[in-house]
Order: C-alpha cells, then sequence, then structure tokens
C-alpha cells in the first residue's frame, strides 16, 4: 500500500518534470510552424519560415561556422580528454577529480569572463581561434569524466593480460584499452559536440570582431525581435541536440542514465 | 632439470617487505603450487615471474635464461588471472588468436591453431560470441585457451577459480590437471585454498609474510607440517604444547599437554634440548574414539577423556575433548555405520588412541 503510494508519487512527479522541461521547447516548435508573423496565437500550418532560414546566408555562415568550431574542438577534446581521463583512473589522486569537475560545474558566465582576460593578457586575437580554444577547455572535462566513468566498470587486469599475451605498451594501449572505453570516448565526444553547437555564453566572451556562430546569429536575430525563423533556427538545434543525445546515451548508458 | 629458478627474489612496497628472499626452483612438468593467506606474497611473486613486477633484488631464469629484466610481452610464459580478463571488445576465437597475432602468425596458421584450441576446450561453437555472452566457467575455458595456444614454457594461474561456485570449481580442479598432464606445460598456481592445493599440486610452498613456510610434496605438508604456522593454515590441527623429555639417536622423548609420555622418530631430535618447550601436531582424524579402553594394537598411546561437544559433518562428526589443565583435544570420527550415527553424547567419559608418529614435534622457533 505503502509502495503503491509512493510509486504514484514518483510517477506523476516524473510527468510534471518533463512536462515542465518539455512543454516551453514544443511550444517553440509548433509555433515554428504557424503561418504568423508575430508568435501570438495559431494562424495555420506553413514550412515558410524554413524556407526562409535557409535562404538567410547569414544563418547558413553562422550554422557551418558552429559545425567547423564543434567537430575541431571536440576532436581536440576526445585526444586531450581521453588521455586525462586514462590518467585519472590510472592516478587516483583525490584533487584531480575534483580540479576536472569545476569547468563542468562553474557559472559559465565565469568561465567566459575568466578566458576573456586571459586572451587579452596573452595579447591572443579574438576570433574563431579564440572560440575553439574555449570550447575545447570546457569539453575536456566531459570527455576525461565520461572516460574515467568507463574505465571504473573495467577490469583492470586485461591491460596486463594484453602484456602478457605478447603485446607492447602501446599495442596493449591501442588494441585493447582505446576498443574497451571507446564507448566512452564517442559519448563524451558527442557531449563535446553538441556543447559546443549549443554554447552561447563562452562564446559571446570569446569570440572577436565578425566571428560568428548559429547561438550568436539567433541572439542578434532576438534583437529585432522573435520572428518564427527564430524558431525555426531553435527547432533545429533542438532535434540536432536530441539525435546526439540520445546516440551518447545509447553508447554508454551507465554514464548519463 | 629447474625450468624456473628463483634466486633470492625480495620485492618491497613502501615500507611493507612484501617477498622476503625467496628462493625456489621448479622442475619441468611440475604442478607448482604457492599456497598462502592473503598478504603473504604469494600473488606479488607470481607478478614478478610475469613480469608485471620488477623485484628490487635477485633474480629469475626461465629454461636457463635470465629474465629478471625483460618486459612481459617478451617472456615465453603466460598467466591466467583472477578475472580471466578476456578482452570484451574481441570474440572467443580473436581472444584466443590474440597471442599468435602479437607474435605475427601467418593468417592460415592463426585459424588453423584457434580451431583446434577450440575444440580442445570444447568450444567450437561460441566462438563468434563475445565474452559477456558466455558463462563463467566458459570464460574460464576461454582464458585457459587463450594461455596454451602458443604453448608457452610455463603457465602462472593467480587464484583462476575463485570467481566460480563450488561444484563448477571441483570440477575444473580435474580439468586442470588432466590439462597440465595432456600438455606438459608446467604450472604454477597460486591459492589461498588448501584444499585445492592438497589436491592439485605434485609440490606446495608454504607463504607466510613474504616468507616460505614449508616446501613439500603434499601429504608431508599436510601429515609433517613443520611450523606451527603450516599445520594451523592447512585443515584443523591440534596444537598441544609438549616438553623435550630426552633425545636418543632421532628419536625424541615428549611430554605432551603435561600428561602424556611418548616417543616418536625425529631427524632433527640431536638439535632439541632436554626441557625444549615446544608444540606437538596432530591432526584430528588421526585419533580414534571408543567408549572402552579396547584398541588392539599396542603402538598406540591412550588417553582417557570427556566429551565437551560435538559437530556433525556429514561424512564424519568432530569432537572437542577435554584433557584437563584448558587443553582441548579435536577428534574427527568417520560416520561409516550403515545404521545411522551413535553419537558420543556430552560429558560422556570416552577413551582416545593414537600412533604417536601420526604427529610431530615442532620447536617454538618455529611459532
Amino acid at each position: 500500500m505503502q509502495t503503491n503510494k509512493m510509486s504514484k508519487v514518483f510517477l506523476f512527479g516524473g510527468i510534471f518534470s518533463f512536462l515542465f522541461l518539455y512543454i516551453p521547447l514544443i511550444v517553440l516548435i509548433l509555433y515554428s510552424f504557424n503561418n504568423s508573423k508575430i508568435n501570438v496565437g495559431w494562424v495555420g500550418f506553413t514550412l515558410k519560415w524554413y524556407k526562409v532560414l535557409f535562404a538567410d546566408k547569414e544563418i547558413i555562415h553562422a550554422g557551418v561556422n558552429s559545425l567547423l568550431i564543434a567537430f575541431t574542438s571536440s576532436s581536440i577534446s576526445v585526444v586531450l580528454g581521453t588521455l586525462g581521463g586514462v590518467a585519472l583512473h590510472r592516478y587516483k589522486i583525490p584533487l584531480l577529480s575534483a580540479l576536472v569537475m569545476v569547468p563542468v560545474a562553474a557559472p559559465e558566465l565565469l568561465v567566459g569572463v575568466s578566458l576573456l582576460l586571459f586572451f587579452l593578457m596573452i595579447n591572443f586575437t579574438l576570433g574563431y581561434a579564440s572560440i575553439i580554444l574555449a570550447h575545447t577547455a570546457f569539453s575536456i572535462s566531459f570527455v576525461a569524466i565520461a572516460v574515467k566513468s568507463r574505465m571504473f566498470g573495467m577490469d583492470d587486469s586485461i591491460i596486463d593480460a594484453a602484456r602478457d599475451l605478447g603485446a607492447s605498451p602501446f599495442k596493449a594501449f591501442w588494441l585493447i584499452l582505446i576498443p574497451t572505453i571507446l564507448p566512452g570516448i564517442i559519448a563524451g565526444g558527442l557531449m563535446a559536440f553538441t556543447l559546443s553547437v549549443d554554447d552561447f555564453v563562452i562564446t559571446f566572451f570569446t569570440a572577436g570582431v565578425g566571428s560568428t556562430t548559429l547561438p550568436l546569429a539567433i541572439y542578434s536575430m532576438l534583437k529585432m525581435g522573435v520572428t518564427p525563423e527564430v524558431n525555426a533556427a531553435s527547432t533545429i538545434i533542438i532535434l540536432f541536440t536530441l539525435c546526439l543525445a540520445s546516440i551518447a546515451t545509447k553508447l554508454s548508458p551507465q554514464i548519463f542514465k | 632439470m629447474a625450468i624456473l629458478e628463483i634466486k633470492s627474489v625480495t620485492k618491497q612496497f613502501g615500507d611493507n617487505l612484501v617477498v622476503d628472499n625467496i628462493s625456489i626452483d621448479i622442475q619441468k612438468g611440475e604442478f607448482f603450487t604457492l599456497l598462502g593467506p592473503s598478504g603473504c606474497g604469494k600473488t606479488t611473486l607470481l607478478r614478478m615471474i610475469a613480469g608485471l613486477v620488477t623485484p628490487d633484488s635477485g633474480q629469475i631464469l626461465l629454461d636457463g635464461v635470465d629474465i629478471t629484466n625483460l618486459p612481459p610481452e617478451k617472456r615465453p610464459l603466460h598467466t591466467i588471472f583472477q578475472s580471466y580478463a578476456l578482452f570484451p571488445h574481441m570474440t572467443v576465437a580473436d581472444n584466443i588468436a590474440f597471442p599468435l597475432k602479437m607474435a605475427k602468425w601467418d593468417k592460415s596458421k592463426i585459424d588453423a591453431q584457434v580451431n583446434e584450441l577450440l575444440e580442445d576446450v570444447q568450444l567450437s561453437q561460441f566462438k563468434d560470441r563475445y565474452p559477456h555472452e558466455i558463462s563463467g566457467g566458459q570464460k574460464q575455458r576461454v582464458a585457459i585457451a587463450r594461455s596454451l595456444v602458443d604453448r608457452p614454457k610455463l603457465l602462472l594461474l593467480d587464484e583462476p577459480l575463485s570467481a566460480l561456485d563450488a561444484r563448477l570449481r571441483e570440477h575444473m580442479h580435474m580439468e586442470l590437471v588432466k590439462l597440465q598432464e595432456e600438455t606438459g606445460v608446467t604450472f604454477v598456481y597460486v591459492t589461498h585454498d588448501q584444499h585445492e592445493a592438497l589436491a592439485l599440486s605434485s609440490r606446495i610452498a608454504v607463504l607466510n609474510h613474504g616468507t616460505i613456510e614449508q616446501l613439500d610434496k603434499p601429504d608431508i605438508i599436510y601429515s609433517k607440517p613443520k611450523t606451527h604456522f603450516v599445520a594451523d593454515f592447512l585443515g584443523k590441527c591440534n596444537l598441544l604444547k609438549a616438553e623435550v623429555l630426552a633425545t636418543t639417536g632421532d628419536t625424541v622423548k615428549l611430554r605432551v599437554a603435561d600428561s602424556i609420555e611418548l616417543s616418536i622418530k625425529d631427524p632433527a631430535s640431536s638439535s632439541y634440548h632436554v626441557g625444549q618447550i615446544g608444540w606437538y601436531s596432530l591432526r584430528p582424524e588421526k585419533l580414534k574414539l571408543s567408549s572402552e579402553n579396547n584398541f588392539d594394537a599396542t603402538n598406540l598411546s591412550v588417553i582417557k577423556s570427556k566429551v565437551n561437544g560435538y559437530y556433525y559433518y556429514g561424512n564424519g562428526t568432530l569432537y572437542e575433548l577435554d584433557l584437563g589443565n584448558n587443553t582441548k583435544l579435536q577428534v574427527m570420527a568417520p560416520n561409516h555405520t550403515s545404521d545411522g550415527v551413535k553419537f558420543f553424547v556430552d560429558n560422556s567419559e570416552i577413551y582416545v588412541a593414537f600412533d604417536p608418529e601420526a604427529g610431530n614435534f615442532l620447536d617454538t622457533s618455529s611459532c
């Protein structure tokens, strides 16, 4: 009886929290198909905002930039984050594990401002390079954490076994360790990619004049008022994120579930 | 001919002396066991043979060649790990082929050899499965096949059966002995399980605190333990206080538990002195019980005693007797009557008999 009541509480609580998360997004998506220039009241179904969006050279340019930045920064952070994750697992230094969490947990505003100050201090010209470096900086943590969690469930003696069965240290790393932790690496890499595409705050601080990404472009569109074109752009980003997140979840259930 | 020579090997982790100047010669074709409690250094010694740990001092020779400083991949020996350590992203066949690929065998030769090994361990129909799709016993057999596929000179086994349930473990005991006889590969086996060690080994080294307590054949280790630790670690053992009364030739006369006088043969008797205190060790199953003093052999020592309590074990009953002066004596009596068991009840008077030669004297230096 008691457990029945409790499970109902969890069920309704769960439904409520999902509605809370997704109603605004669903409304946003619905209005991207609304045949009206302003976002008040449903008029009728149309795909014309998507046509407008894809004809908008600036938005497309920003979108391509976002993808290139995400691809570059997540590639770099996959390599560095994997090495970091392996090191975290092998040398269990308590402070280091906490330090890796900081870029994930720290307010984005602080990370953005501190990166901006750092770039100015070393006279680094703000532009796409600075955005890529900034994104790499926070993405490494996500990859390292994903790899470390993957290694936590791993049998450490497989590396010893590989050496024992004739593999050099490099072959043991490349043929045994990397394939075993690959789901963690991919999951971390996809997280890094998604976060890079979505990031606004840190990008806002580290972008130079003329360099733009999709979130920055949408933000500047908002200044002219919220048109359904923004909804259409946002819808595409949401669906893209959803795809990557579900692949990441599938690959590494123990990390994200 | 010794295939493996361990010469004065020592290893220290921080302040902890894990392996303390150990020397062992292991013969070709032996099933050699390193037995001891956790932390006795047996696994560290095994890992030093495998090359996964480097000794601080000493030498390890395999087939006369010094391998002390060779990396693990260069040593012609393999290890079976406690967790089996199968590669999770490879099929059974790919796992078994791994050492051959590392040794750069031809593809066709690899396939033939892997198929042969798969047949040997009866896993041919599972060759395309992944490790998480097979049972614990099957994983064990894959690990064995993978370690024997390139015919190593030596196979090291690190508590390989501890993850299996009791029935499967007993079955694997027989399989391992058979496998060792068929392949002729020398086995070095690490375990903390005394039954396993006694049943499988041709010789056993009992380790404690990084040193060898005793190295001998299983039956000698069990019936003639040299030290208090060995007597206590391998099965149940009565350890009774004993005083040396006299030594003549290779015979020593003892007073056991302040009351029983007996003489036993002991090659070390000349090193004892009169009045020396030690222990007399006697396994519980070496004693006979009767309600009357009607034992027929003349060489037996007979004591009158009282039953303190008993434990029914199915194949035998363990009695605890009171010898007075706070001295307890355990007796294991077989339950061989056909019409159920007749127990000697608590507080009943009882006669115990044993052949003095069934036990032996341990001097206190070995405590």
